[in-house]
Protein backbone atom coordinates (compact mmCIF):
# COMPACT_ATOMS: atom_id res chain seq x y z
CA UNK A 1 0.00 0.00 0.00
CA UNK A 2 0.87 3.80 -0.38
CA UNK A 3 2.07 6.28 2.00
CA UNK A 4 0.35 9.27 2.36
CA UNK A 5 1.65 12.38 3.17
CA UNK A 6 0.41 15.67 3.43
CA UNK A 7 1.92 18.37 0.77
CA UNK A 8 -0.16 21.20 0.49
CA UNK A 9 -1.99 23.46 3.53
CA UNK A 10 -4.86 26.09 3.18
CA UNK A 11 -7.48 27.59 5.41
CA UNK A 12 -9.81 30.78 6.31
CA UNK A 13 -10.61 30.26 10.40
CA UNK A 14 -11.11 32.82 13.09
CA UNK A 15 -7.53 32.83 13.69
CA UNK A 16 -5.94 33.62 10.82
CA UNK A 17 -7.33 33.65 6.88
CA UNK A 18 -4.24 32.16 5.71
CA UNK A 19 -1.98 29.01 7.67
CA UNK A 20 0.88 31.32 8.46
CA UNK A 21 -1.56 34.14 10.19
CA UNK A 22 -3.05 30.56 11.59
CA UNK A 23 0.28 28.74 12.96
CA UNK A 24 1.07 32.63 14.45
CA UNK A 25 -2.03 32.51 16.35
CA UNK A 26 -1.68 28.75 17.44
CA UNK A 27 1.75 28.77 19.28
CA UNK A 28 1.09 32.11 20.78
CA UNK A 29 -2.74 31.64 21.36
CA UNK A 30 -4.24 34.53 19.96
CA UNK A 31 -7.72 33.27 19.98
CA UNK A 32 -10.91 34.13 17.61
CA UNK A 33 -13.61 34.08 20.20
CA UNK A 34 -15.15 37.19 20.20
CA UNK A 35 -18.29 38.76 22.13
CA UNK A 36 -21.04 38.29 19.29
CA UNK A 37 -22.10 41.51 17.41
CA UNK A 38 -26.00 42.33 16.05
CA UNK A 39 -27.68 39.69 13.88
CA UNK A 40 -29.11 41.12 11.55
CA UNK A 41 -31.68 38.39 11.05
CA UNK A 42 -32.55 38.33 15.01
CA UNK A 43 -36.45 39.47 15.25
CA UNK A 44 -36.19 43.20 16.76
CA UNK A 45 -36.29 43.41 20.43
CA UNK A 46 -35.29 39.46 20.68
CA UNK A 47 -33.77 38.37 23.79
CA UNK A 48 -31.29 36.50 21.65
CA UNK A 49 -28.95 33.98 23.40
CA UNK A 50 -27.64 33.40 26.73
CA UNK A 51 -23.68 33.69 25.59
CA UNK A 52 -21.80 36.54 24.83
CA UNK A 53 -19.12 34.94 22.39
CA UNK A 54 -18.45 32.73 19.19
CA UNK A 55 -15.31 32.15 16.87
CA UNK A 56 -15.90 34.18 13.24
CA UNK A 57 -14.02 34.16 10.45
CA UNK A 58 -13.30 38.29 9.89
CA UNK A 59 -11.98 39.68 7.05
CA UNK A 60 -13.37 37.67 4.48
CA UNK A 61 -14.92 39.06 1.33
CA UNK A 62 -15.69 36.35 -1.12
CA UNK A 63 -15.41 38.96 -4.10
CA UNK A 64 -11.98 39.26 -3.50
CA UNK A 65 -12.00 35.92 -4.41
CA UNK A 66 -14.10 34.49 -6.46
CA UNK A 67 -16.47 35.34 -10.07
CA UNK A 68 -19.77 37.30 -9.05
CA UNK A 69 -21.48 34.51 -10.49
CA UNK A 70 -19.99 32.51 -7.97
CA UNK A 71 -20.00 34.30 -5.11
CA UNK A 72 -24.04 34.96 -5.63
CA UNK A 73 -24.65 31.20 -6.02
CA UNK A 74 -22.64 29.89 -3.05
CA UNK A 75 -23.14 30.25 0.79
CA UNK A 76 -20.66 31.23 3.01
CA UNK A 77 -19.96 28.10 3.80
CA UNK A 78 -18.84 26.66 0.43
CA UNK A 79 -17.44 30.13 0.16
CA UNK A 80 -15.16 29.70 2.78
CA UNK A 81 -14.05 25.89 1.29
CA UNK A 82 -13.66 27.23 -2.04
CA UNK A 83 -10.63 29.50 -1.48
CA UNK A 84 -8.88 26.80 1.23
CA UNK A 85 -9.08 24.38 -1.54
CA UNK A 86 -7.70 26.10 -3.68
CA UNK A 87 -5.09 28.04 -2.03
CA UNK A 88 -3.80 24.06 -0.30
CA UNK A 89 -3.94 23.07 -4.00
CA UNK A 90 -1.84 26.20 -5.28
CA UNK A 91 0.56 25.81 -2.21
CA UNK A 92 1.20 22.42 -3.27
CA UNK A 93 1.61 22.64 -6.80
CA UNK A 94 -0.28 18.72 -6.70
CA UNK A 95 -1.77 19.73 -10.05
CA UNK A 96 0.99 20.05 -11.63
CA UNK A 97 2.01 15.88 -10.82
CA UNK A 98 -1.67 14.90 -10.80
CA UNK A 99 -4.14 14.35 -13.48
CA UNK A 100 -7.20 15.85 -12.60
CA UNK A 101 -9.31 12.74 -13.55
CA UNK A 102 -7.05 11.21 -10.83
CA UNK A 103 -7.66 12.96 -8.35
CA UNK A 104 -10.44 13.20 -5.58
CA UNK A 105 -11.76 15.88 -3.26
CA UNK A 106 -13.59 14.65 -0.50
CA UNK A 107 -14.64 17.19 1.99
CA UNK A 108 -16.43 17.09 5.09
CA UNK A 109 -19.76 19.58 5.90
CA UNK A 110 -22.39 19.35 8.34
CA UNK A 111 -24.33 22.53 7.96
CA UNK A 112 -23.72 24.35 4.41
CA UNK A 113 -26.16 26.56 3.00
CA UNK A 114 -27.89 27.17 6.15
CA UNK A 115 -26.81 31.25 6.03
CA UNK A 116 -28.55 31.18 2.82
CA UNK A 117 -31.53 28.96 3.91
CA UNK A 118 -32.32 30.70 6.85
CA UNK A 119 -33.73 34.04 6.12
CA UNK A 120 -35.37 32.14 3.09
CA UNK A 121 -37.24 30.46 5.57
CA UNK A 122 -37.84 32.93 7.89
CA UNK A 123 -39.60 35.30 4.56
CA UNK A 124 -41.37 32.52 3.26
CA UNK A 125 -43.12 31.46 6.76
CA UNK A 126 -43.46 34.91 8.08
CA UNK A 127 -44.26 37.05 5.06
CA UNK A 128 -45.38 34.48 2.04
CA UNK A 129 -42.54 35.37 0.59
CA UNK A 130 -41.02 33.76 -2.87
CA UNK A 131 -38.12 31.71 -2.54
CA UNK A 132 -34.92 33.33 -4.32
CA UNK A 133 -34.12 30.74 -7.22
CA UNK A 134 -30.87 30.18 -6.37
CA UNK A 135 -31.68 29.08 -3.13
CA UNK A 136 -31.04 25.05 -3.78
CA UNK A 137 -27.95 25.59 -5.38
CA UNK A 138 -26.71 27.65 -2.47
CA UNK A 139 -28.02 25.12 0.18
CA UNK A 140 -27.47 21.66 -1.30
CA UNK A 141 -24.96 19.74 0.82
CA UNK A 142 -22.82 18.68 -1.61
CA UNK A 143 -21.89 22.94 -2.54
CA UNK A 144 -18.90 23.12 -1.47
CA UNK A 145 -17.31 20.13 -2.88
CA UNK A 146 -18.94 21.29 -6.31
CA UNK A 147 -17.53 24.21 -6.53
CA UNK A 148 -14.14 23.07 -5.64
CA UNK A 149 -13.97 20.55 -8.47
CA UNK A 150 -14.86 23.64 -10.46
CA UNK A 151 -12.79 25.87 -9.43
CA UNK A 152 -9.54 23.39 -9.68
CA UNK A 153 -11.03 21.25 -12.92
CA UNK A 154 -10.81 18.26 -10.85
CA UNK A 155 -13.12 15.54 -12.52
CA UNK A 156 -12.12 12.67 -10.28
CA UNK A 157 -14.61 11.33 -6.84
CA UNK A 158 -15.85 13.89 -5.60
CA UNK A 159 -17.64 13.56 -1.91
CA UNK A 160 -19.52 15.68 0.74
CA UNK A 161 -18.86 13.80 4.24
CA UNK A 162 -21.61 14.81 6.54
CA UNK A 163 -21.10 13.19 10.12
CA UNK A 164 -21.15 16.17 12.35
CA UNK A 165 -18.67 17.23 14.54
CA UNK A 166 -16.43 14.38 13.07
CA UNK A 167 -16.97 15.57 9.65
CA UNK A 168 -13.87 17.21 8.60
CA UNK A 169 -12.10 14.18 10.24
CA UNK A 170 -13.89 11.57 8.46
CA UNK A 171 -13.36 13.34 4.97
CA UNK A 172 -9.62 13.30 5.37
CA UNK A 173 -9.73 9.93 6.68
CA UNK A 174 -11.18 8.71 3.56
CA UNK A 175 -9.41 10.45 1.29
CA UNK A 176 -6.09 8.96 2.72
CA UNK A 177 -7.23 5.22 2.08
CA UNK A 178 -8.49 6.23 -1.33
CA UNK A 179 -4.38 7.51 -1.85
CA UNK A 180 -3.51 4.88 0.22
CA UNK A 181 -5.11 1.87 -1.46
CA UNK A 182 -4.14 3.43 -5.13
CA UNK A 183 -7.78 4.14 -6.06
CA UNK A 184 -6.61 7.39 -6.81
CA UNK A 185 -3.10 9.09 -6.96
CA UNK A 186 -4.19 12.51 -4.98
CA UNK A 187 -6.40 13.97 -3.40
CA UNK A 188 -7.92 17.32 -1.67
CA UNK A 189 -9.66 16.88 1.74
CA UNK A 190 -10.72 18.78 4.50
CA UNK A 191 -13.77 20.35 6.38
CA UNK A 192 -16.19 23.42 5.94
CA UNK A 193 -18.72 25.05 7.56
CA UNK A 194 -20.68 28.42 8.55
CA UNK A 195 -23.53 27.51 11.04
CA UNK A 196 -23.17 30.88 12.97
CA UNK A 197 -26.51 32.05 12.29
CA UNK A 198 -29.17 33.10 14.61
CA UNK A 199 -31.37 30.41 14.61
CA UNK A 200 -28.64 27.74 14.70
CA UNK A 201 -27.04 29.68 17.70
CA UNK A 202 -30.69 29.14 19.58
CA UNK A 203 -30.97 26.01 18.25
CA UNK A 204 -27.46 25.26 20.71
CA UNK A 205 -28.73 27.51 23.35
CA UNK A 206 -31.17 25.52 24.15
CA UNK A 207 -29.30 22.60 24.64
CA UNK A 208 -27.32 24.30 27.00
CA UNK A 209 -23.85 23.38 25.96
CA UNK A 210 -22.42 26.18 25.41
CA UNK A 211 -20.53 28.29 27.46
CA UNK A 212 -21.58 31.66 29.10
CA UNK A 213 -18.32 32.39 29.66
CA UNK A 214 -15.05 31.39 27.38
CA UNK A 215 -14.74 27.72 26.60
CA UNK A 216 -12.09 26.16 28.90
CA UNK A 217 -11.21 22.80 27.64
CA UNK A 218 -10.55 20.31 30.68
CA UNK A 219 -10.25 22.74 32.86
CA UNK A 220 -11.74 22.08 36.35
CA UNK A 221 -14.41 24.62 35.87
CA UNK A 222 -15.34 24.20 32.41
CA UNK A 223 -19.00 24.97 31.89
CA UNK A 224 -19.39 24.45 27.69
CA UNK A 225 -18.09 25.05 24.20
CA UNK A 226 -18.01 28.22 21.89
CA UNK A 227 -19.50 28.08 18.69
CA UNK A 228 -17.49 28.76 15.57
CA UNK A 229 -16.79 28.80 11.50
CA UNK A 230 -13.96 28.26 8.87
CA UNK A 231 -12.34 25.65 6.26
CA UNK A 232 -9.33 24.11 6.48
CA UNK A 233 -7.93 21.34 3.59
CA UNK A 234 -4.77 19.33 2.67
CA UNK A 235 -3.32 17.68 -0.47
CA UNK A 236 -2.80 14.35 -0.23
CA UNK A 237 -0.20 12.04 -2.51
CA UNK A 238 2.22 9.35 -2.14
CA UNK A 239 5.17 9.97 -0.34
CA UNK A 240 7.07 8.36 -3.17
CA UNK A 241 5.29 11.41 -5.78
CA UNK A 242 6.15 14.09 -2.74
CA UNK A 243 9.77 12.72 -2.66
CA UNK A 244 9.87 12.46 -6.90
CA UNK A 245 8.61 15.94 -7.18
CA UNK A 246 10.67 17.61 -3.86
CA UNK A 247 7.69 18.82 -2.84
CA UNK A 248 7.44 19.91 1.31
CA UNK A 249 6.17 17.22 3.51
CA UNK A 250 3.94 18.29 6.32
CA UNK A 251 3.74 15.01 7.70
CA UNK A 252 2.50 11.68 7.41
CA UNK A 253 -0.55 10.46 7.41
CA UNK A 254 -0.42 6.90 8.84
CA UNK A 255 -3.54 5.61 10.47
CA UNK A 256 -7.68 6.26 10.56
CA UNK A 257 -10.19 4.72 12.89
CA UNK A 258 -13.64 5.53 13.24
CA UNK A 259 -16.71 4.15 15.35
CA UNK A 260 -19.83 4.21 15.86
CA UNK A 261 -20.85 4.23 19.58
CA UNK A 262 -24.51 2.93 19.02
CA UNK A 263 -25.39 4.33 22.21
CA UNK A 264 -26.92 7.75 22.35
CA UNK A 265 -28.03 10.83 19.81
CA UNK A 266 -25.84 13.29 21.91
CA UNK A 267 -24.28 11.96 24.88
CA UNK A 268 -20.58 10.73 24.24
CA UNK A 269 -19.70 6.88 24.76
CA UNK A 270 -15.93 6.65 26.00
CA UNK A 271 -16.08 2.80 24.48
CA UNK A 272 -17.02 4.36 21.10
CA UNK A 273 -14.73 6.89 21.01
CA UNK A 274 -11.97 4.45 22.38
CA UNK A 275 -12.54 2.15 19.90
CA UNK A 276 -11.98 4.62 17.02
CA UNK A 277 -8.14 5.71 18.79
CA UNK A 278 -7.24 1.96 19.10
CA UNK A 279 -8.73 1.42 15.34
CA UNK A 280 -6.27 4.49 14.03
CA UNK A 281 -3.63 3.03 15.99
CA UNK A 282 -3.89 -0.49 14.28
CA UNK A 283 -4.22 0.94 10.94
CA UNK A 284 -0.40 3.25 11.34
CA UNK A 285 0.61 -0.78 12.48
CA UNK A 286 1.52 1.74 16.19
CA UNK A 287 1.51 1.12 19.64
CA UNK A 288 0.14 2.84 22.54
CA UNK A 289 3.67 4.08 23.68
CA UNK A 290 4.30 5.93 20.61
CA UNK A 291 1.94 8.53 20.98
CA UNK A 292 3.69 11.78 21.90
CA UNK A 293 0.51 13.80 21.33
CA UNK A 294 -3.34 13.94 21.21
CA UNK A 295 -5.18 16.83 19.41
CA UNK A 296 -8.23 16.19 21.47
CA UNK A 297 -11.80 16.68 20.33
CA UNK A 298 -12.23 19.08 23.97
CA UNK A 299 -14.93 20.72 23.42
CA UNK A 300 -14.72 22.23 26.58
CA UNK A 301 -18.17 20.25 27.96
CA UNK A 302 -18.22 18.38 31.34
CA UNK A 303 -19.47 15.24 29.41
CA UNK A 304 -17.45 15.30 26.35
CA UNK A 305 -14.22 16.82 28.14
CA UNK A 306 -14.34 13.36 31.12
CA UNK A 307 -15.39 10.88 28.60
CA UNK A 308 -12.55 11.81 26.32
CA UNK A 309 -10.14 11.38 28.75
CA UNK A 310 -11.89 8.00 29.69
CA UNK A 311 -11.56 6.35 26.08
CA UNK A 312 -7.92 7.59 26.33
CA UNK A 313 -7.23 5.55 29.09
CA UNK A 314 -9.04 3.05 27.84
CA UNK A 315 -7.24 2.94 24.36
CA UNK A 316 -4.00 3.66 25.52
CA UNK A 317 -3.86 1.93 29.01
CA UNK A 318 -4.00 3.67 32.23
CA UNK A 319 -0.32 3.36 32.98
CA UNK A 320 0.59 5.40 29.19
CA UNK A 321 -2.68 7.94 29.14
CA UNK A 322 -1.35 10.23 32.11
CA UNK A 323 1.82 11.08 30.20
CA UNK A 324 0.39 11.70 26.44
CA UNK A 325 0.77 15.49 26.37
CA UNK A 326 -3.03 16.70 25.01
CA UNK A 327 -4.10 19.95 24.12
CA UNK A 328 -7.46 21.06 22.72
CA UNK A 329 -7.39 23.81 20.21
CA UNK A 330 -11.31 24.79 20.41
CA UNK A 331 -10.46 27.25 22.50
CA UNK A 332 -8.94 29.38 19.94
CA UNK A 333 -10.66 28.69 16.79
CA UNK A 334 -14.16 27.81 18.39
CA UNK A 335 -16.43 24.39 17.48
CA UNK A 336 -16.58 24.90 13.81
CA UNK A 337 -19.19 21.73 13.24
CA UNK A 338 -18.07 20.39 10.19
CA UNK A 339 -14.86 21.99 9.32
CA UNK A 340 -13.26 21.71 13.28
CA UNK A 341 -11.97 18.33 12.60
CA UNK A 342 -10.19 19.59 9.78
CA UNK A 343 -9.07 22.59 11.91
CA UNK A 344 -7.54 20.34 14.12
CA UNK A 345 -6.02 18.35 11.98
CA UNK A 346 -4.43 21.30 10.79
CA UNK A 347 -3.01 22.38 14.26
CA UNK A 348 -1.65 18.20 14.99
CA UNK A 349 0.30 18.44 11.19
CA UNK A 350 1.71 22.21 11.89
CA UNK A 351 2.76 20.86 15.22
CA UNK A 352 4.50 18.22 14.14
CA UNK A 353 6.29 20.20 11.15
CA UNK A 354 7.25 22.86 13.40
CA UNK A 355 7.97 21.12 16.15
CA UNK A 356 5.61 22.56 18.56
CA UNK A 357 2.90 21.24 20.62
CA UNK A 358 -0.31 23.87 20.98
CA UNK A 359 -1.05 24.80 24.97
CA UNK A 360 -4.98 24.84 25.41
CA UNK A 361 -5.84 28.35 25.83
CA UNK A 362 -8.02 29.61 28.59
CA UNK A 363 -7.03 26.74 30.48
CA UNK A 364 -5.34 27.18 33.57
CA UNK A 365 -6.17 24.96 36.18
CA UNK A 366 -6.92 21.35 34.76
CA UNK A 367 -9.24 19.16 35.81
CA UNK A 368 -7.52 16.97 38.16
CA UNK A 369 -9.77 13.73 37.75
CA UNK A 370 -9.32 13.69 34.10
CA UNK A 371 -6.08 12.06 35.01
CA UNK A 372 -4.31 13.54 31.71
CA UNK A 373 -1.06 15.79 30.84
CA UNK A 374 -3.13 18.80 29.48
CA UNK A 375 -0.34 21.48 27.92
CA UNK A 376 -1.79 24.87 29.44
CA UNK A 377 0.03 28.41 29.31
CA UNK A 378 2.88 27.74 26.86
CA UNK A 379 4.19 25.33 23.85
CA UNK A 380 5.49 22.23 24.02
CA UNK A 381 8.06 20.39 22.21
CA UNK A 382 7.76 16.95 20.45
CA UNK A 383 9.28 14.20 21.97
CA UNK A 384 10.92 12.21 19.45
CA UNK A 385 10.77 8.79 20.68
CA UNK A 386 6.66 9.30 20.97
CA UNK A 387 6.38 10.29 16.92
CA UNK A 388 2.79 9.46 16.57
CA UNK A 389 0.55 12.44 17.30
CA UNK A 390 -3.70 11.86 17.47
CA UNK A 391 -6.38 14.37 16.51
CA UNK A 392 -9.67 12.92 17.81
CA UNK A 393 -13.22 13.98 16.70
CA UNK A 394 -16.28 12.85 18.91
CA UNK A 395 -19.45 13.76 17.36
CA UNK A 396 -23.13 14.28 18.00
CA UNK A 397 -24.80 10.98 16.61
CA UNK A 398 -22.05 9.16 18.60
CA UNK A 399 -19.88 8.87 15.44
CA UNK A 400 -16.08 9.09 16.26
CA UNK A 401 -12.98 9.62 13.92
CA UNK A 402 -9.34 9.25 14.66
CA UNK A 403 -6.13 10.46 12.44
CA UNK A 404 -3.08 9.38 13.23
CA UNK A 405 0.10 11.41 11.90
CA UNK A 406 3.82 11.22 12.20
CA UNK A 407 6.43 13.47 10.38
CA UNK A 408 8.53 12.11 7.64
CA UNK A 409 12.15 12.62 8.53
CA UNK B 1 -33.94 57.03 -19.29
CA UNK B 2 -36.82 56.39 -17.10
CA UNK B 3 -37.50 54.83 -13.77
CA UNK B 4 -37.88 50.96 -14.76
CA UNK B 5 -34.74 51.25 -17.07
CA UNK B 6 -32.52 53.13 -14.34
CA UNK B 7 -33.68 50.32 -11.52
CA UNK B 8 -33.43 47.31 -14.52
CA UNK B 9 -29.37 48.23 -15.44
CA UNK B 10 -28.92 48.65 -11.51
CA UNK B 11 -29.56 44.79 -10.83
CA UNK B 12 -27.91 43.72 -13.62
CA UNK B 13 -24.97 45.86 -13.12
CA UNK B 14 -25.53 44.58 -9.41
CA UNK B 15 -25.80 40.75 -10.39
CA UNK B 16 -22.00 41.07 -12.38
CA UNK B 17 -20.71 43.12 -10.29
CA UNK B 18 -20.22 45.80 -13.30
CA UNK B 19 -20.67 49.68 -13.45
CA UNK B 20 -24.34 50.66 -14.39
CA UNK B 21 -22.70 53.11 -16.81
CA UNK B 22 -21.20 50.51 -19.08
CA UNK B 23 -24.86 49.23 -19.85
CA UNK B 24 -27.00 50.43 -22.27
CA UNK B 25 -30.65 49.04 -23.74
CA UNK B 26 -28.74 47.50 -26.47
CA UNK B 27 -25.95 45.46 -24.50
CA UNK B 28 -26.77 42.04 -24.93
CA UNK B 29 -26.50 39.07 -22.27
CA UNK B 30 -23.97 37.31 -24.29
CA UNK B 31 -21.94 40.42 -23.86
CA UNK B 32 -22.33 40.36 -19.82
CA UNK B 33 -21.81 36.98 -19.71
CA UNK B 34 -24.95 36.27 -18.21
CA UNK B 35 -25.70 32.51 -17.78
CA UNK B 36 -28.95 30.45 -17.24
CA UNK B 37 -28.35 30.71 -13.64
CA UNK B 38 -27.45 34.73 -13.66
CA UNK B 39 -30.53 35.05 -15.75
CA UNK B 40 -33.00 33.76 -13.37
CA UNK B 41 -31.09 35.45 -10.12
CA UNK B 42 -31.82 38.89 -12.41
CA UNK B 43 -35.55 38.01 -13.24
CA UNK B 44 -36.38 37.23 -9.83
CA UNK B 45 -34.60 40.49 -8.57
CA UNK B 46 -36.66 42.05 -11.10
CA UNK B 47 -40.13 40.63 -10.34
CA UNK B 48 -38.77 41.44 -6.64
CA UNK B 49 -38.34 45.07 -7.44
CA UNK B 50 -41.85 45.75 -9.74
CA UNK B 51 -44.36 43.05 -8.06
CA UNK B 52 -44.06 41.34 -11.28
CA UNK B 53 -44.43 37.86 -12.42
CA UNK B 54 -42.01 36.91 -16.08
CA UNK B 55 -43.99 33.90 -17.14
CA UNK B 56 -41.76 31.07 -17.77
CA UNK B 57 -42.03 30.93 -22.00
CA UNK B 58 -41.11 34.91 -21.69
CA UNK B 59 -38.17 34.24 -20.13
CA UNK B 60 -36.23 32.35 -23.07
CA UNK B 61 -36.53 35.68 -25.43
CA UNK B 62 -35.01 37.64 -23.21
CA UNK B 63 -31.64 38.12 -25.06
CA UNK B 64 -30.96 41.98 -24.22
CA UNK B 65 -31.44 44.69 -21.61
CA UNK B 66 -33.50 46.38 -23.65
CA UNK B 67 -35.66 43.26 -23.56
CA UNK B 68 -35.52 43.23 -19.84
CA UNK B 69 -37.06 46.66 -19.64
CA UNK B 70 -39.75 46.47 -22.72
CA UNK B 71 -41.16 43.27 -20.82
CA UNK B 72 -41.69 45.31 -17.38
CA UNK B 73 -43.46 48.23 -18.82
CA UNK B 74 -45.87 45.54 -20.70
CA UNK B 75 -46.19 43.35 -17.46
CA UNK B 76 -47.05 46.53 -14.84
CA UNK B 77 -49.39 47.77 -18.05
CA UNK B 78 -50.95 44.62 -18.04
CA UNK B 79 -51.35 44.73 -14.32
CA UNK B 80 -54.40 45.20 -12.92
CA UNK B 81 -54.10 47.64 -10.00
CA UNK B 82 -53.90 46.35 -6.36
CA UNK B 83 -57.36 47.22 -5.19
CA UNK B 84 -59.22 45.99 -8.29
CA UNK B 85 -62.05 43.53 -7.45
CA UNK B 86 -62.35 40.14 -9.61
Amino acid sequence: MNRVVITGLGCVTPIGNTVDDFRHSLFTGITGIAPIGPFPTAPAGHPGVRFTRMAQVVGFDPIQHMSTGTATATERAAQLGIVAARNAVEHSGLLKAHAPEDTAIILGCSCAGRQAEEPQLANLYLRDARAHPLTVVRTMANAGASHVSIDLGITGPVLTISTACASGTHAIGMAFHMVRSGMVSAAVAGGHDAPLTFGFLRAWDSMRVVSPTLCRPFSADRDGMTLGEGAAMFTLETLESAQSRNATIYAEIVGFGMSADAHHITQPYSDGAAKAIRAALKDANASPSEVGYINAHGTGTQANDSTEAEAIHKALGSDIAPTVPISSTKSLHGHSIGATGAIEALATVLALHHNQLPFTYGTTSVDPTLNLDVITETTRTVDPLRPIALSNSLAFGGLNAVLAFRKVD
Amino acid sequence: MDDIEKRCIEIIAKSKSIPADSITLDTSFDELNIDSLDKINISFEVEEAFKIEIPDDALGSIKTVGDVVRGVHQLRENKPPANATP
